[in-house]
């Protein structure tokens, strides 16, 4: 089934037009990976899908894109209404500089989701569970997140990403500030989250797309060049910018 | 080759050593001129905080007075106690003359009527007895106690005579001067005479100023800040505007005075002399030192923060009420700190609409008509008299006290509340 429908988007900076033209599909619960070279617009786009982009006062983003049939980039779209669907992961790891406890119940907080002080401790409880830091942390609910290591600082994001059930993950090259073991911590959690939610990486790392992602698309200077199965992309690409792209020859 | 390498190398040490020594000596210098400046304010301010008493006998005389036999508390209230106050004195020299009695009486302050008067008010049992009282002596004596006065010039380019100065040898020789803790510098109110004026007017028109100050100037400068930094679009206006706040801060504080008097008295007819209108124009002053505070430390706050509120769909005011302005309140807060401690100094604006004038009363309001602390020392500075060098120094180091005690109430508050960021 497809969860997200990209049509035309084209997204300029100014007068600096950083994507041209691209359609895409997003398949529900799935892993798309998008990969490309430094630049060229991979995590703009990624932005798009949640409208991060408008806090950017020059930026301005034309074209649909479709979110379970319906265009997001309408006037009538309240991007609260949409970030609480589209939930995102950071490249840095970014917890408020609050206590756990707060960092994951402020989702649910601001939108209303929890009725009491119980449902509120559920809902902390199994959002850290889900993002597997529940047993690292459940004797310091009240610390700062601030203390916690990069790799746990991480997965307390996604818990806090995960706190409002959204139905799309954003993420942001998650690893690229982490240590191989955190990485791989990451990784299994993202295969986990798939079951419930559909999950877009941007990744630097074509390992790492093809660990985890079930659909990769491929970016160059603003275009979309290819986009298909990981498996096919990897093995058989149709692009020869994908193929020298995939093996090493630039990037 | 590797010679010249040496010698370039060698060329490099010595350049940072001299650097080095420049910076020291630029530090020495510094701390010099501080050490000299606090040196001589406390060498001659000291001194302020002692107060000079005469011990002189006093005769409670009903007749002289013209009580009754019995007299209530408000016969007591009401009587007259010039002619016993004076014959104390002249008792201190029974062969006085004339003149010489005169001299007597100038030996203590004007006020030495009321200090007997209370006295008798706290025991009326006193009535027809003697009992030495302490009498507040004259500011020059007060001086020629405490060694400030040159003794050795010539009598008539004194303002104490060679009689006097007998008599207060005497009465020094008998125990009967002695020096106490000056409270009444700080309860007593300005006066003409430097024995008797105090600080404790300029200090409360200060605390007003201030508190006035920061009622007008923190709530709209840290909402303006916000605007600026968070919704306002970034566009030429608000450059505009950016630069001419920047500008604001710039300007000589004597032309907000100018602005006060010109609008605040004499468009709005506020009361003139008070620490509701000093108040409001040094807000004036302090407005863009403290939006200037807090666009830096809202800045400051990563805008990693930001996006990771608004990715959770809190929306702008949220993410900014929520996140931002918490992060950055450290920073605003010990901004504001210095701003008002900035304006705490300030004097010239504060002349033009009034606060120069002299008030001899405590101000209970900002309403009531007050002076301020760099304003008395001006006012103070400007006196003739012996006494009041002595006070100036003085009122500067409760000024200094007091701005050394703000400025590091910001530095606790930015380093206890500060957050660190990974």
């Amino acid at each position: 089934m497809i969860k997200i429908k990209a049509k035309d988007v084209d997204v300029f900076y100014g007068k600096k037009q950083a994507l041209f033209n691209i359609s895409l599909d997003i398949e529900e619960n799935q892993v798309t990976a998008l990969i490309g070279p430094s630049g060229c617009g991979k995590s703009t786009f990624l932005r798009c899908l949640n409208r991060m982009n408008d806090v950017i006062d020059i930026c301005s983003v034309k074209g649909e894109i479709l979110i379970n049939d319906f265009n997001i980039n309408d006037k009538s779209c309240d991007v609260v209404r949409l970030r609480e669907k589209i939930g995102m992961v950071f490249q840095k790891p970014n917890p408020f500089p609050k206590t756990l406890y707060e960092n994951v119940s402020y989702g649910p907080t601001i939108h209303g989701i929890a009725q009491s002080k119980q449902e509120m401790d559920e809902i902390v409880e199994t959002s850290l569970k889900k993002a597997a830091l529940w047993e690292e942390v459940k004797d310091r609910l009240h610390e700062p997140g601030t203390g916690l290591s990069g790799g746990q600082q991480q997965r307390l994001c996604i818990a806090r990403a995960i706190s409002v059930r959204p139905e799309v993950i954003l993420m942001d090259e998650p690893c690229s500030a982490l240590d191989p073991i955190a990485t791989a911590q990451i990784e299994e959690l993202i295969d986990e989250l798939k079951k419930e939610h559909t999950i877009i990486i941007v990744t630097h790392s074509m390992a790492q797309a093809a660990r985890v992602s079930q659909n990769t698309g491929f970016f160059h200077l603003g275009q979309l060049i290819e986009h298909g199965s990981t498996d096919k992309i990897f093995k058989n690409p149709d692009n020869k910018k994908t193929q020298d792209y995939i093996t090493g020859r630039f990037g | 080759m590797n010679k010249n390498k040496e010698q370039l190398l060698n060329k490099r040490y010595k350049a940072e050593q001299r650097f080095r020594l420049y910076g020291q000596s630029a530090i020495f210098m510094a701390l010099l001129f501080l050490t000299i400046f606090i040196f001589k304010i406390f060498s001659t301010g000291y001194s302020a905080f002692q107060k000079t008493w005469l011990i002189v006998p006093v005769n409670f005389d009903a007749e002289l007075m013209m009580l009754d036999e019995n007299p209530t508390k408000q016969d007591i209230e009401d009587a007259d106690y010039y002619e016993i106050a004076l014959q104390s004195m002249w008792n201190l020299d029974p062969n006085a003359n004339e003149d010489q009695q005169n001299q007597l009486k100038r030996m203590v302050s004007y006020f030495f009527e009321r200090e007997i008067k209370q006295e008798l008010l706290k025991d009326p049992n006193l009535l027809g007895k003697t009992k030495e009282v302490y009498l507040t002596a004259s500011d020059d004596l007060d001086q020629v106690f405490k060694g400030n006065y040159p003794r050795d010039l010539p009598e008539d380019q004194r303002r104490v005579s060679d009689y006097q100065l007998k008599i207060f040898d005497q009465l020094v020789a008998n125990g009967n001067v002695e020096s106490k803790f000056n409270i009444s510098f700080f309860t007593n109110a300005d006066s003409r005479e430097a024995e008797l004026a105090g600080i404790a007017s300029s200090f409360m028109g200060s605390i007003f100023s201030i508190l006035v100050c920061l009622m007008i100037a923190f709530p709209v400068a840290v909402l303006a800040a916000i605007y600026l930094e968070e919704f306002a679009p970034k566009n030429r206006f608000t450059d505009f505007i950016e630069v001419n706040i920047n500008n604001l801060a710039a300007v000589p504080s004597i032309v907000f005075g100018l602005l006060g008097l010109g609008v605040l008295l004499a468009i709005f007819q506020l009361p003139r002399s008070t620490p509701l209108v000093g108040g409001i124009t040094l807000s004036l002053m302090t407005l863009p030192t403290i939006i200037i505070a807090a666009r830096a430390s809202l800045k400051a706050v990563p805008p990693s923060i930001r996006e990771a509120a608004l990715a959770m769909g809190a929306s702008r005011m949220q993410t900014t009420m929520h996140h931002t302005v918490p992060l950055s309140m450290p920073g605003t807060l010990s901004g504001t700190i210095i701003g008002l401690a900035q304006a705490l100094g300030e004097t010239a604006p504060l002349i033009l609409i009034g606060m120069v004038a002299f008030v001899n009363t405590i101000p209970g309001s900002p309403m009531d008509p007050a002076a301020s602390l760099p304003v008395q020392i001006y006012i103070w500075a400007e006196s003739a008299e012996r006494g009041f060098v002595e006070k100036v120094s003085a009122c500067i180091m409760v000024l200094l006290g007091f701005l050394i005690i703000m400025n590091l109430f910001a530095q606790i508050i930015r380093h206890k509340f500060e957050k660190k960021w990974s």
